[in-house]
């Protein structure tokens, strides 16, 4: 009962915050990873250039689809702003529902921002279904598809190495985040700017992707605090030699 | 047809989560809506290969680079896929196609990730000089250390003691970092559950 008392709580706080975020838009700290994401499509849009999002193999039946979709949230706001470039951005992934779904969400984001027409279904790429041939499919995009940043953002473990090595070969600019330790280890170590633990689901409040995102951020925060304070009572409590 | 899509998403959703509170009432649903996501994750595979298929042949029809690797790439799917639809996936010729030509395939980009790793954690310090930078990189050294396998067998008691002092404090880390995922992971199945965001095109 108290899983679902959080997340009734988490819901009630969502809901809340979401109205009050149409009133009064958040300010949120600076994260340069997304300081450079935001440079980095507006100078595609300009150079015509191509950004390539990788949203990882994150599979939707389980616990890891959540950074899929919060890469799918994303995706569907940097939909709308290139829709203008002459070159529609490139998705891949390694999982096929998310294949399908980053297609949906492309055509979403051009259908909103008047320019249907310029969706084509070869830009939501399937690559591959295990980690390695995802990643083998996805570095051809990366080295020839004239692409000026890469965005990766979702599920992705180890092989994501390669990935990050064939944007640096490109001189590309690299957004990486994932929900899994050891790529945050990679990327951390091959990022100039790396996302680490949460900052992923960051990724559509800092693109503008509405007031239900800058309050999710809001509700994050208030649910770190309180798990902050039920873990210093619980090491106060058994301090004091209580029962826990 | 919007509102549709929307209304049968989240009422499946919210079927499926409650289903795990309450499974008394709802977890025969909660499995026949589980059953049929599983089918048609199953379709998803196959239109996804089909995507994989017409994305690769638009590059040979359009003669772009490495295009030539997306004729073997085809030729390649055709003839396993007709192959594991004639024998069956437990026959030996298809298991060797697997255990001779996958396996070995994935191992040696492997290989080429252990190079890589290694190659970016030179650069790291190149790319970024800062405190954190230098601190993970004397720490991955000594985790490094601590588990190598020292000669004549056995594990050296200062290992020990290196593994324990540097596994307290990443497993804290590791804690940490999961907690804020679990939580940004909740948030983003609301947002998704109330319609917020909708990733099938309704929104």
């Amino acid at each position: 009962m108290l899983a679902l008392g959080l997340l009734v709580f988490a819901a009630i706080l969502l809901i809340a915050l979401t109205f009050w975020r149409r009133r009064t838009p958040a300010s949120f700290r600076r994260i340069d990873a997304y300081e450079r994401l935001n440079r980095s499509v507006g100078l595609a849009v300009e150079n015509g250039s191509r950004l390539h999002i990788s949203l990882g193999r994150g599979n939707l039946f389980t616990a890891r689809g959540g950074s899929a979709l919060a890469g799918l949230a994303m995706l569907r706001r940097l939909a709308e702003r290139t829709s203008v470039s002459d070159r529609p951005p490139v998705v891949t992934s390694g999982d096929a529902s998310l294949a399908i779904l980053s297609q949906d969400t492309l055509q979403s984001g051009y259908r909103a921002a008047g320019a249907e027409e310029q969706y084509r279904f070869s830009t939501g790429r399937l690559t591959g279904l295990t980690p390695f041939s995802y990643a083998a499919g996805a570095i051809p995009a990366i080295h020839d598809e004239n692409v000026s940043a890469n965005i990766i953002i979702g599920d992705l473990g180890t092989e994501a190495a390669l990935l990050t090595e064939a944007s640096d070969r490109e001189n590309a600019n690299l957004i990486a985040a994932s929900d899994d330790l050891s790529a945050q280890s990679v990327f951390y170590a091959s990022a100039q700017d790396p996302l680490i633990g949460e900052e992923l689901f960051a990724a559509g409040a800092y693109v503008g992707a509405g007031a239900a995102h800058d309050a999710s951020l809001n509700v994050q925060d208030i649910m770190r605090w309180l798990i902050i304070l039920a873990l210093l009572l619980g090491v106060g409590l058994k301090i004091l030699g209580a029962p826990i | 047809m919007r509102i549709v899509t929307a209304a049968f998403a989240i009422a499946a959703g919210l079927i499926v989560l409650l289903g795990y509170f309450f499974p008394d009432q709802l977890e025969s649903f909660r499995i026949i809506l589980l059953d049929w996501a599983i089918i048609i994750a199953a379709m998803a595979v196959l239109i996804g290969i089909y995507n994989l298929i017409a994305v690769q042949m638009e590059k040979i029809r359009t003669r772009q680079k490495g295009s030539t690797y997306g004729v073997i790439l085809v030729i390649a799917l055709i003839i396993t896929f007709g192959l594991g639809l004639i024998l069956g996936p437990e026959n030996p010729y298809m298991r060797l196609t697997v255990d001779a030509i996958i396996v070995p395939v994935e191992a040696s980009l492997m290989a080429i990730l252990a190079v890589t790793l290694i190659y970016a954690s030179i650069r790291l310090l190149r790319r970024r000089v800062d405190v954190t930078s230098v601190l993970f990189l004397v720490i991955a050294v000594i985790f490094m250390l601590a588990i190598v396998p020292i000669p004549f067998g056995g594990v050296s008691a200062l290992q020990d003691v290196i593994l324990e002092v540097t596994g307290m404090f990443s497993r804290g880390g590791a804690r940490g970092l999961l907690i804020g995922i679990a939580l940004g992971t909740l948030l983003t199945g609301l947002r998704v559950l109330f319609g917020i965001d909708r990733p099938y095109g309704g929104n």
